[in-house]
């Protein structure tokens, strides 16, 4: 049945869902505030394998329901949260990390910005620099007689 | 026969827009008059065209005429009529009529309000809308009629609109967030007729900047809008995911906004042209990106229409032809345009300069996150697909935004062509003190701890506002007293302030929203009751209700304030019939400070049912620092110097002894 | 540099854009890729289900499926998609006596996917009962139905995403399975 949920489309212009456009909302017990927060990210941070775009947490497709309740599990077995993105990425992939990894492939992805905001002010300062040398500054005094020179031969 | 009127006055409207491609241009190169005359009234024919046609297929739709194929797709005879009417815009279809439709009234507007611009000017700026509405026009025509009809059996019914449309949020967002879109048309058709007729000086500048004001302010509504939506109808309380299609409505609003500081520049300053230009040609090409996105299916995203490679395919013919000859164009003349002033590093030009590169590059992040899964691809192989979601953008956006505001504080206190350091340091100085001493004391008091992210944000928020006051008590001490000071200020400088502050609400929503937010999701028996704070939520039982199209779990769940009863909040299930989808409605109780919002999850066997509790604080300011923003573009608009060429000096005059400019007009300067 | 060269930038810029749309349209956006391709299979011990007798529990593991190629199919009978491919299922295993067929029984109710077996037939060597679903979490399945190729060493090596048909076996099974072979 679920599969199906693939071949619809709806439309909408914001968030949401394919056919279940409900959140999922379901009760965990935690031993502590500090797992329910790590639950929280984690299933904010992983990506529903069967939806169209939305995280686990985001999304009542049944394996994300499983895959909340892995994390759940891992959880409460004390396993850290890289251990937990590892398991899921070894059986789903980069593709359920929705903050993708730093590698060779990615070097653009993360740092593209930073350059391009670096050569941006660089090309300002220079421009600003250029601008001001550029700049026809007051006349200087030799100018300033050349030019009463000129305008006084023309009388 | 109605839908045949609609469909055959989208043919009227396609002729006519051909001519307005053809004849208008035609006697701007030939300096026919009466040529380039007929762009007025061919603007308003096309514009009553497709009124005409939008009406019909409204029609179709507030009387069940589900012989026409897009209708019974997306009504149903059950549904309320405000939801049919904005069924128009629910599909594909529709909402491409509407797109068209919203271009045909901006550049209607556009020969309306002409008077003081050359005519061979408003002749070549209507021929190059009258290419995109050929274009779009021509797209809907051969792929994508809404007026197509169900040859044999005409259903009985229809198979009713998407449940999640079925709300406020379509009737208002859509057309909202296409004026938005469309609207940088008309900056882009100035860009390219300035190109044209190799004309671009300050007035190019002047021209174009209320028309990028009003698609800015619209637009600003309009994603406000959709996020807002998503948060209430959703029932997941969050306002913003970073989907694609979330991405390209965001990222014309961001280039938009470089574009109406750029033009700032070029109009007082004249200079920056070839970058200004640039910057209205990549807003619009950004809006059609976003159609093409949202239409074709590229990239995945909840929002998509049904997948059509077939309509990609010429949507990417569309962009082909008009921003590929456009900036072919441009590379063919900007580099003959010549700025000629001359301005120092703390110049009020190179700090509006330094807001384009931050929004510049935000937008190229966006950009490259939304597109980068298909490169990612195109190099290692579907095998290796990768995510992009909201840990990245949030990871690179929050600081350029965090810098932006920055930015915006010290450029508050620049002067065109140089300002002193030594005054720059004083007035900021101030400013910094302040600003630091409010935004750790008042977080850390409130909240009693110390959360980094937090106080940087409310530092810059108060960075921005005590910026914007300490300007405007810089600039009304100097009259005798301060209400006169302030009469004295032109709209546009307040417009610019409106905006400003709204970029400190914005921050201030969204930081503390996103730090503070408390969210449960609970088991409740009818009795039970779950504590947030001084807010206590009892949960009172579920009954079913009778909608007009649905039957729904209504929960009542009643809230107590420090112990007295405050408000009763009543999240419901729906079940549409015509679907049989289920659609969640949120209960929410809206503050200035907070929002309680409370969600109806499933039944649990023993009778109770698991519900989601949020506490959100400052979650309006997200949307409110839209209003604003949008509310200061419009103020900027009815700036007198906007409205005619009779009073353009004068006004020019007073923005200077008003001190909104501290550069003396310099349109007579420019060309 | 020319400077006439940097305006041509943005333009140059929007080609390469176009060009990588064009190859998105030309893809399909939710394939999901599997990260199991190319490794070997999980490690799992789960009962088995046996049509007859609900009593005879014997636990399947890995190496009960080395030693030939074996197609790991799972379904289950809430899911409509998997009752559209079991008739071809049924057809394929009978004229593919070289392969050996596994299914997995995907988050089902035993006694119904019984039924269904009895009723339809069985193309089915063995069935994996996978209860809560583990299994398909660590073969990396998002639903059903999902068919994995594995070669006589254990190692997976092709995964295909919904219904399996006549075209499907012949297009993209069929070219996988005699690489392997």
């Amino acid at each position: 049945m679920r599969k199906l949920f693939l071949l619809f489309s709806f439309f909408s212009f914001f968030w949401a869902c394919v056919l279940p456009v409900n959140a999922a909302i379901e009760v965990y017990q935690f031993d502590n505030d500090s797992q329910q927060e790590r639950f929280n990210n984690l299933s904010d941070q992983l990506r529903c394998p069967m939806c169209l775009n939305s995280n686990l947490s985001g999304s009542d497709a049944p394996i994300a329901a499983d895959l909340r309740a892995e994390i759940y599990e891992q959880i409460l077995d004390g396993r850290s949260n890289e251990q937990i993105i590892d398991f899921m990425t070894q059986r789903y992939g980069d593709f359920i990390n929705y903050r993708p990894p730093l590698n060779s492939g990615t070097f653009v992805l993360w740092f593209g910005p930073l350059i391009l905001l670096l050569a941006g002010l660089l090309i300002i300062w220079r421009m600003g620099k250029n601008s001001q040398k550029l700049t026809p500054s007051e006349l200087t005094v030799a100018e300033q007689q050349k030019l009463n020179d000129i305008l006084a031969s023309k009388k | 026969m109605i839908p045949e009127l609609g469909s055959f006055s989208l043919i009227l409207a396609f002729c006519l827009a051909s001519l307005m491609v053809v004849i208008p241009m035609a006697g701007a190169i030939t300096n026919n008059q009466l040529w380039m005359s007929l762009c007025r009234p061919l603007s308003s024919g096309i514009w009553v065209f497709m009124v005409i046609s939008f009406a019909c297929l409204a029609y179709a739709f507030l009387n069940d005429d589900f012989s026409v194929n897009y209708v019974a797709r997306n009504s149903n005879s059950l549904l309320p009529d405000r939801y049919k009417f904005a069924a128009v815009w629910g599909g594909h279809e529709g909402s491409l009529l509407l797109w068209v439709l919203i271009l045909a009234s901006w550049s209607y507007a556009v020969s309306l309000f002409s008077k003081n611009l050359p005519l061979d000017i408003l002749a070549r700026v209507l021929s190059v809308m009258g290419i995109i509405l050929v274009g779009f026009l021509l797209f809907m025509l051969l792929t994508s009629s809404p007026f197509e009809r169900t040859l044999l059996n005409t259903p009985l019914d229809g198979t009713d609109l998407n449940p999640l449309l079925q709300d406020f949020g379509l009737i208002v967002h859509p057309p909202f967030l296409y004026m938005g879109y469309v609207g940088f048309s008309v900056a882009f058709a100035f860009a390219i007729a300035a190109l044209l007729s190799g004309r671009l000086d300050a007035a190019w500048a002047r021209w174009t900047r209320p028309w990028t004001n009003a698609a800015w302010a619209f637009l600003s509504i309009g994603i406000a809008l959709g996020s807002w939506w998503a948060y209430y109808e959703l029932g997941w309380g969050g306002w913003w995911f970073w989907d694609p299609v979330e991405n390209v409505s965001f990222m014309p609003w961001l280039v938009g906004t470089a574009l109406i500081h750029s033009l700032a520049v070029t109009e007082k300053r004249g200079v920056f042209k070839s970058w200004t230009v640039l910057l209205a040609i990549a807003a619009f090409s950004l809006s059609l990106l976003g159609a093409f996105i949202v239409r074709s299916g590229v990239l995945t995203s909840v929002h998509a229409f049904a997948v059509d490679p077939a309509r990609g395919m010429v949507l990417l013919t569309i962009m082909l032809i008009v921003i590929g000859s456009s900036l072919l164009l441009y590379a063919i003349r900007a580099p003959a345009v010549k700025g000629s002033a001359s301005y120092t590093l703390t110049s009020r030009e190179v700090l509006l300069l330094i807001n384009n590169i931050i929004l510049v590059v935000s937008t190229a992040a966006v950009l490259l996150g939304t597109l980068y899964p298909l490169i990612h691809e195109a190099i290692y192989g579907e095998a290796n697909r990768v995510s992009i979601g909201p840990p990245y953008f949030n990871t690179i956006f929050v600081p350029l935004m965090g810098l932006l505001a920055f930015a915006l504080g010290v450029g508050t206190f620049s002067r065109w062509k140089k300002t002193s350091v030594v005054y720059l340091k004083q007035q900021l100085s101030k400013v910094l003190i302040a600003s630091l001493a409010f935004g750790i004391v008042i977080p850390v008091i409130v909240t009693s701890e110390f959360n980094i992210s937090v106080i940087v944000a409310v530092v810059l928020a108060f960075w921005i506002v005590f910026s914007i006051a300490k300007d405007i008590f810089n600039k009304t001490s100097n009259k005798e007293t301060f209400f006169k000071g302030l009469k004295a200020l032109s709209l546009s400088y307040y417009g610019m302030q409106f905006a400003h502050f709204g970029m400190a609400v914005t921050i201030l929503g969204v930081c503390l929203t996103s730090h503070y937010s408390v969210e449960r999701d609970v088991r409740l028996a009818p009795g039970d009751s779950e504590t947030i704070g001084n807010y206590e939520f009892i949960f009172e039982g579920v009954s079913l209700q009778q909608g007009a199209n649905y039957q729904a779990d209504r929960a009542v769940i009643t809230v107590l304030r420090n112990g007295d009863e405050y408000i009763t909040l009543e999240p419901e299930k729906r079940l549409y019939y015509a679907t049989q989808a289920i659609q969640t409605e949120a209960g929410i109780d809206v503050g200035l400070f907070r929002d309680l919002f409370t969600a109806l999850g499933d039944e649990r066997g023993d009778g109770s049912w698991v519900v989601r509790i949020h506490y959100k604080p400052f979650v309006l300011w997200i949307w409110l620092g839209a209003i604003f923003m949008a509310f200061g573009g419009v103020l900027a608009i009815t700036d007198k110097r906007y409205r005619s060429k009779k009073t353009v000096k004068q006004s020019q005059n007073e923005s200077v002894l008003s001190g909104s400019s501290s550069s003396k007009p310099t349109m007579a300067a420019e060309s | 540099m020319n400077k006439r060269a940097l305006f041509i930038i943005p333009g140059l810029l929007f080609i390469s854009m176009l060009g990588l749309l064009l190859f998105g349209l030309g893809r399909d956006p939710n394939m999901v890729p599997s990260a199991l391709v190319n490794r070997p299979l999980p490690e799992f011990s789960l009962p088995g289900l046996e049509l007859d007798a609900a009593e005879s529990i014997a636990l399947i593991t890995p190496e009960d499926l080395t030693g030939g190629i074996s197609i790991i199919n799972f379904w289950a009978t809430w899911c409509p998609p998997c009752h559209i491919e079991h008739p071809y299922l049924v057809e394929i295993s009978e004229s593919e006596q070289g392969l050996s067929f596994i299914g997995v029984n995907y988050k089902d109710d035993l006694n119904e996917a019984r039924l269904f077996l009895e009723e339809k037939g069985s193309p089915f060597k063995k069935i994996i009962v996978d209860l809560d679903g583990s299994l398909g979490i660590d073969f990396g399945v998002a639903g059903a139905p999902e068919t994995f190729i594995v070669d006589s060493f254990g190692m997976i090596r092709y995964r295909h995403v919904g219904v399996i048909n006549h075209q499907i076996w012949e297009e993209t099974f069929e070219p996988v399975i005699s690489s392997i072979q």
